[in-house]
C-alpha cells in the first residue's frame, strides 16, 4: 500500500470544512459523526453542525428530505463548523440542489453519480442532469463516483437484500474521506465492529464497503493529492467529543457527584432538548433521577416538587415548552426554591422550525412571566461550555434559592466539539446546606422567609422535625411565610426578590474585552454565536480594524462593568440569530447606547464571512 | 406495636389531633363541608404511623386547596390543577414521605385533568382527596366537570350542555389502585375511608361529596337527608353483602344474563342474602368496581360510598429506585472521574 500512496502528493492544510448531504435515511448523521471522531482522535480541534429536517423519514429523493452534517476541523482553534464547505459530498440530486450554492468556489464536489437517475432528477426538480452542466466542472473540482454500483459490487455474494446493500453506501463515502484526509483506518473498523456487534453480518458489510471506498480513493486516479490536517495546539489533556445536550446532562450529573445530593430532572421530550433527558436517564449510577412527565407543565412541576423535597432540581425544554412552563416559573420565583430551567432555543414562533436553531427566546427568558418575576439568566457559548454552564446555573440556584434559566440553542445542542475532561479539582466547590434548626426567637420558631444579609432564605426540607412550614403561590408574609394580602408586605416582597436577584451580580464575573479596551467598534454577542462573532473579531483585527469583542454569559444580572465597556467604543454592534433582542435589551438597560444590528433568522448560525462584511460596512 | 398489620416504630411520638393543626384559622364559609374533611384528616393522622414531619400536603387552587395552610405539616399550595405534578416529583425523589394531594372537582378534573389521570396510572404512592361540590366555589359559582347536565349556573344561564365526569369511574379507568368515596356529613365513615387511604400504598383516589352552602347548597341532599339516606346510600364494606334500604332489605345482585348489576329485594322472588354480591375491593380485575362506580349515574340505584378498589401493585417510585440502586450497585459505579471521561477519549500531550 505504501508504494501506491507514493503516487499521491500529500498536501498540508490548516482547516477543512466538509459537508455530507443525502436523504434522511442515508445515514449522513452517522457518517458525519464517525468522521468527526476520526478527526478528534487525530488531535484536531473541530466543530460540527448537523442539519436535518423535522420529518423523520421524508420521501426518498425529495428536496425537503435532505439531511446534512457539516464539520470543520483544523490545526488551529476551530470556532465554528465553517462558513462554506471546502468539500461537499452529495449522495443524490436533491442533496446537490439544496447544498451546491454553499460550496466554496473551486471546492471539491464528490457526487454519488449512481443516484442521478431520471426519477431522482425529477424529484429534485432538475430539468436536465446537472452533472452534465459544463459550469459545474468549471466552478468546482467535480469527482463523480457511482457509489451505488461500487457498494453493490463490494457486497456481491453476501446475501444481503438490495435494500440492505443500499443502506451501506454511506460507509463508502466515509472510506473515501478517510483516504482523502489520510486517517488511520483501524479505529474505524473497530468502531464498526462495536456499533454492529449485535448484527455481525452488517458489521462485515459496512467494513467491506468502507474499505471499498478507501481503496477506491487510492486506485481510481480521480484524485491527484491527499490531504493532511496536522494535530492542533489544543491544551494538553484528555479530550472527548461532546454535543451541547450531552454536555448539559454531564454537567448536571457532575453536580450530583460533587454535592452527594440527588439531581432530579423532570422533563417532557421536545426537539432539540430531548437528548438532555435521554442522556441523564443513563446517569442513574451518579445520583441522577429522571422523570418523564406527561407534559411540559408537569415537567417543571415535578422539578419544583422535588426541589421542595431537597433535590437539586432541573427541567429541560425548548421555546414552546418554556412558554408552557412560565406560570410554574412564577411559582418557583415566589416560593424561592432552587431550580434550573434549560431552554434549548429553536426556530419559532410556535412550532416554527423545530430542528433549526435560533436565539429568539432571550426576551421570553428575561421577561416571559406574569407579575414582577425576575430570575437569573445565563447562556452557554459552545457545545462543551454547556457542561460548565449547567454546573454554574445549579450553583447559583442553590446558593441564592432561586430558579435560574439556562439558555442554549439547537446549534449548540446538536453540534459537537472536543471537551477537555477536567480533573475533579478543577471543578467548582459545591455545597448544599439545608436548614435543620429553628432560626427565630432564640431558636423557638422557624421562619421560612427570614433572610440572611444577601437576602437568601433558608431551605428546610420535609423530614426535618420542627421546621414544618408551607410554601405556595399566594404572597407570603416577609418573615413567617404565612399568606399575606397586605399591600405593603407585597411591595416589600416584590422589591426584596428583585434585589436578591440583583445581588447575584457578586457571582457574575466582569466581561473581558477581546482586543483593545477602547476603539471604533465593539461586537457584543451572547450564547451560541460566540464562535462566529469571535471568528469575525479575529479576522477584522487581523485586517487591522479597531474592532473588539465581548461575549455575555450572564444576561441577568448583567456584568457590573458592561456599561463602562459599552461606553468605551464609538459604536456597539450586536449580531444575533433573532430580530434584535439583545440590542433591544441593551438599549433599555444602558440609555444612550444604541447598538447597530446584524440579524439572521434563517435557522443557521451566523457566518463569519457575512459578519465581517457587515462590520466592515459599519466601520 | 402494630396497627392494622403495619409495623409502627417505637420512636413515633404519640400525636393528638391538635398536633396537626397549624394554628391558622381556616377561612371557609360557615357550613362549608371542608371543615368536616379537615377535621377527619386531623383525627386520622395520629393513627397512621407516620411522623408529622414526614407528611406533606400538596394542593392546587380553589377553596379545597387552602387546606395545607391549616395543617401543621410540610405543605405546598401550588397552581391550579397542577398539584399532582409537584407531588409526583416530590414522591419520586423522596419516597419515604407520605404525600397527600388536596384538590377540588374543578382543580383535579378540569384544568388538572391530564395530571390527574397520569398520577393515577403511574401508581405513585400518593393520596389524592378530591372535594366534590359540583361547582366552582372560589370563582363564585360556575359549572364544573362534575355538575349535572342542564345545570344552570352563572356561566351556564340556560343550562349546561356538558355531560359530567363520574370521578371514581375516571380514576378506575386511569388505573388507580385505590378508589373510594365518602360524604362530608358522614364523618365517621369518612374517617374510616381516609384511614384506609392512608394505609394504601399506591395511587389513591378519595372522592368526598362536599356541600357548598353558598354556590351549590343541597347538592347532595338526595343522599344525605335522613328520610331517604337508607334508600339512597349503598355502603360498601369489605367482605360484606351489598345491602341497603330500610332494615337492609334491598341488595345488589349480578344479573348474569345481562352482565349488569340489579337491585333486588330480600324475600321477593325467592331472593336470599346468598344472591347478593359480596363486596371485595381487592379484586385485581376492576370490572365489578367499574359496575359499582357506574351505579351513581343510574336511576333506581343507590349511590355507593366506601372503597371501590384497593389492590396492591409495585409503585412507580419503588421501581424507579430499584433501577437506581441496581445502577449504583454496578462495579465502579458513581465515580466522578469515570463520569467525566466516559469511554471515548484521546490525549493531547
Amino acid at each position: 500500500m505504501s508504494t501506491q500512496t507514493a503516487k499521491h502528493k500529500v498536501e498540508q492544510v490548516e482547516t477543512v470544512t466538509i459537508r455530507f448531504v443525502g436523504d434522511s435515511g442515508d445515514g449522513m448523521q452517522l457518517t458525519g459523526t464517525e468522521f468527526t471522531k476520526a478527526n478528534a482522535l487525530a488531535g484536531n480541534d473541530l466543530a460540527t453542525f448537523p442539519d436535518y429536517p423535522a420529518e423523520i423519514r421524508a420521501p426518498a429523493g425529495s428536496l425537503f428530505g435532505v439531511s446534512g452534517f457539516q464539520l470543520s476541523f483544523g490545526a488551529n482553534e476551530v470556532l465554528t463548523p465553517g462558513d462554506q464547505p471546502d468539500v461537499l459530498v452529495a449522495m443524490n440530486p436533491a442533496a446537490l440542489k439544496t447544498n451546491l450554492a454553499d460550496l466554496r468556489h473551486g471546492g471539491m464536489l464528490i457526487v454519488n453519480a449512481g443516484a442521478f437517475t431520471e426519477s431522482n432528477l425529477e424529484k429534485a426538480n432538475y430539468k436536465s442532469n446537472p452533472l452534465e452542466d459544463p459550469a459545474l466542472q468549471s466552478n468546482y473540482r467535480v469527482v463523480l463516483v457511482d457509489m451505488n454500483k461500487l457498494t453493490e459490487a463490494a457486497l456481491e455474494g453476501t446475501g444481503l437484500s438490495s435494500k440492505e446493500v443500499a443502506r451501506c453506501k454511506n460507509f463508502f463515502a466515509l472510506g473515501l474521506m478517510y483516504w482523502l484526509y489520510s486517517r488511520p483506518i483501524d479505529p474505524q473498523l473497530a468502531s464498526i465492529k462495536r456499533k454492529f456487534a449485535k448484527k455481525p453480518e452488517f458489521a462485515e458489510a459496512n467494513a467491506k464497503v468502507f474499505m471499498a471506498g478507501h481503496v477506491f480513493g487510492e486506485t481510481s486516479e480521480l484524485f491527484h493529492e491527499r490531504y493532511q490536517v496536522p494535530a492542533s495546539k489544543l491544551a494538553p489533556g484528555t479530550y472527548r467529543n461532546v454535543t451541547g445536550n450531552f454536555a448539559t446532562a454531564l454537567g448536571f450529573a457532575t453536580v450530583a457527584q460533587l454535592t452527594g445530593r440527588t439531581v432530579f430532572l423532570g422533563s417532557y421530550p421536545i426537539t432539540p432538548a430531548t437528548e438532555i433527558l435521554q442522556e441523564m436517564a443513563k446517569f442513574k449510577e451518579y445520583g441522577v433521577v429522571t422523570y418523564q412527565a406527561e407534559d411540559e407543565i408537569a415537567g417543571i412541576g415535578s422539578a419544583i416538587g422535588a426541589a421542595f423535597g431537597g433535590a437539586l432540581a432541573c427541567t429541560s425544554t425548548s421555546g414552546p415548552g418554556l412558554a408552557l412552563k412560565s406560570e410554574m416559573m412564577g411559582l418557583a420565583v415566589i416560593t424561592e426554591l432552587p431550580l434550573v430551567i434549560v431552554d434549548v432555543q429553536r426556530g419559532g414562533p410556535s412550532t416554527g422550525m423545530p430542528t433549526k436553531t435560533e436565539q429568539a427566546d432571550l426576551l421570553q427568558a428575561l421577561f416571559g412571566r406574569h407579575g414582577e418575576s425576575p430570575m437569573p439568566v445565563i447562556a452557554a457559548q459552545s457545545a462543551a461550555d454547556c457542561f460548565w454552564a449547567a454546573i454554574e446555573a445549579m450553583k447559583i440556584a442553590t446558593k441564592w434559592m432561586t430558579p435560574v434559566l439556562l439558555l442554549t440553542d439547537g446549534y449548540l445542542a446538536n453540534g459537537s466539539e472536543p471537551f477537555r475532561v477536567p480533573s475533579p479539582d478543577e471543578l467548582p466547590k459545591l455545597t448544599v446546606k439545608y436548614q435543620t434548626e429553628k432560626n427565630y426567637a432564640n431558636g423557638t420558631q422557624y421562619m421560612p422567609y427570614l433572610r440572611d444579609a444577601k437576602l437568601i432564605r433558608p431551605w428546610a426540607i420535609p423530614g426535618t422535625a420542627g421546621l414544618e412550614h408551607r410554601v405556595g403561590g399566594l404572597e407570603k408574609d416577609a418573615l413567617s411565610g404565612m399568606v399575606s394580602y397586605d399591600g405593603n408586605n407585597h411591595e416589600k416582597m416584590v422589591l426584596t426578590r428583585a434585589q436578591k436577584v440583583r445581588n447575584v451580580v457578586e457571582d457574575v464575573p466582569d466581561v473581558e474585552v477581546f482586543g483593545e479596551k477602547r476603539g471604533e467598534l465593539l461586537l457584543v454577542s451572547w450564547g451560541g454565536t460566540f464562535g462566529s462573532v469571535r471568528g469575525a473579531a479575529e479576522a477584522l483585527q487581523a485586517a487591522g480594524k479597531k474592532v473588539s469583542h465581548v461575549h455575555l454569559r450572564w444576561l441577568n444580572p448583567l456584568p457590573k462593568n458592561l456599561g463602562e465597556v459599552l461606553g468605551s467604543f464609538k459604536k456597539v454592534f450586536v449580531p444575533e440569530v433573532n430580530g434584535g433582542q439583545l440590542a433591544f435589551y441593551l438599549r433599555g438597560m444602558y440609555p444612550g447606547v444604541d447598538p447597530l444590528q446584524y440579524n439572521r433568522i434563517n435557522g443557521k448560525p451566523i457566518k463569519i464571512h457575512d459578519l465581517v462584511a457587515k462590520v466592515s460596512e459599519a466601520l | 406495636m402494630s396497627t392494622n398489620g403495619q409495623t409502627v416504630t417505637a420512636a413515633l411520638p404519640v400525636y393528638t389531633k391538635k398536633d396537626f393543626e397549624s394554628g391558622v384559622d381556616p377561612r371557609w364559609c360557615p357550613g362549608c363541608g371542608d371543615y368536616s374533611i379537615i377535621n377527619q384528616i386531623q383525627k386520622t393522622l395520629p393513627s397512621v404511623g407516620v411522623k408529622r414531619e414526614n407528611i406533606v400536603f400538596v394542593s392546587g387552587i380553589g377553596c379545597s386547596s387552602r387546606f395545607p395552610y391549616y395543617m401543621n405539616n410540610y405543605g405546598m399550595h401550588t397552581l391550579h390543577g397542577r398539584a399532582p405534578s409537584f407531588a409526583s416529583g416530590l414522591k419520586v425523589s423522596r419516597p419515604e414521605l407520605q404525600v397527600w394531594i388536596m384538590t377540588g372537582d374543578g382543580d383535579a378534573l378540569a384544568i388538572g385533568g391530564n395530571h390527574f389521570i397520569h398520577a393515577m396510572r403511574r401508581n405513585l404512592d400518593m393520596k389524592l382527596v378530591m372535594f366534590n361540590n359540583r361547582i366552582y366555589g372560589l370563582t363564585k359559582g360556575q359549572v364544573s366537570p362534575t355538575s349535572e347536565l342542564h345545570k344552570k349556573t352563572k356561566s351556564t344561564p340556560d343550562g349546561s350542555p356538558d355531560y359530567p365526569f363520574n370521578p371514581p369511574l375516571l380514576a378506575l379507568g386511569a388505573g388507580a389502585t385505590f378508589v373510594a368515596r365518602a360524604i362530608d356529613v358522614e364523618g365517621v365513615h369518612m374517617g374510616g375511608v381516609l384511614k384506609a387511604a392512608a394505609e394504601h400504598k399506591g395511587s389513591t383516589f378519595v372522592e368526598v361529596f362536599q356541600n357548598c352552602p353558598v354556590f351549590n347548597d343541597g347538592a347532595y341532599t338526595f343522599i344525605t337527608e335522613k328520610a331517604n339516606k337508607a334508600e339512597a346510600q349503598l355502603r360498601m364494606e369489605q367482605g360484606k353483602p351489598l345491602l341497603f334500604g330500610k332494615d337492609n332489605k334491598k341488595g345488589i345482585r349480578i344479573d348474569h344474563q345481562r352482565g349488569e348489576l340489579e337491585v333486588v329485594v330480600l324475600g321477593e322472588n325467592g331472593v336470599t342474602e346468598k344472591d347478593i354480591l359480596v363486596h371485595d375491593a381487592t379484586r385485581e380485575d376492576p370490572t365489578i368496581a367499574f359496575m359499582l362506580a357506574g351505579l351513581a349515574d343510574k336511576a333506581g340505584f343507590p349511590t355507593p360510598i366506601g372503597v371501590f378498589r384497593n389492590v396492591q401493585k409495585p409503585t412507580c417510585e419503588e421501581m424507579t429506585w430499584e433501577m437506581i440502586d441496581a445502577a449504583k450497585a454496578k462495579p465502579g459505579a458513581g465515580q466522578l472521574t469515570k463520569l467525566l471521561a466516559g469511554n471515548d477519549t484521546w490525549t493531547i500531550k
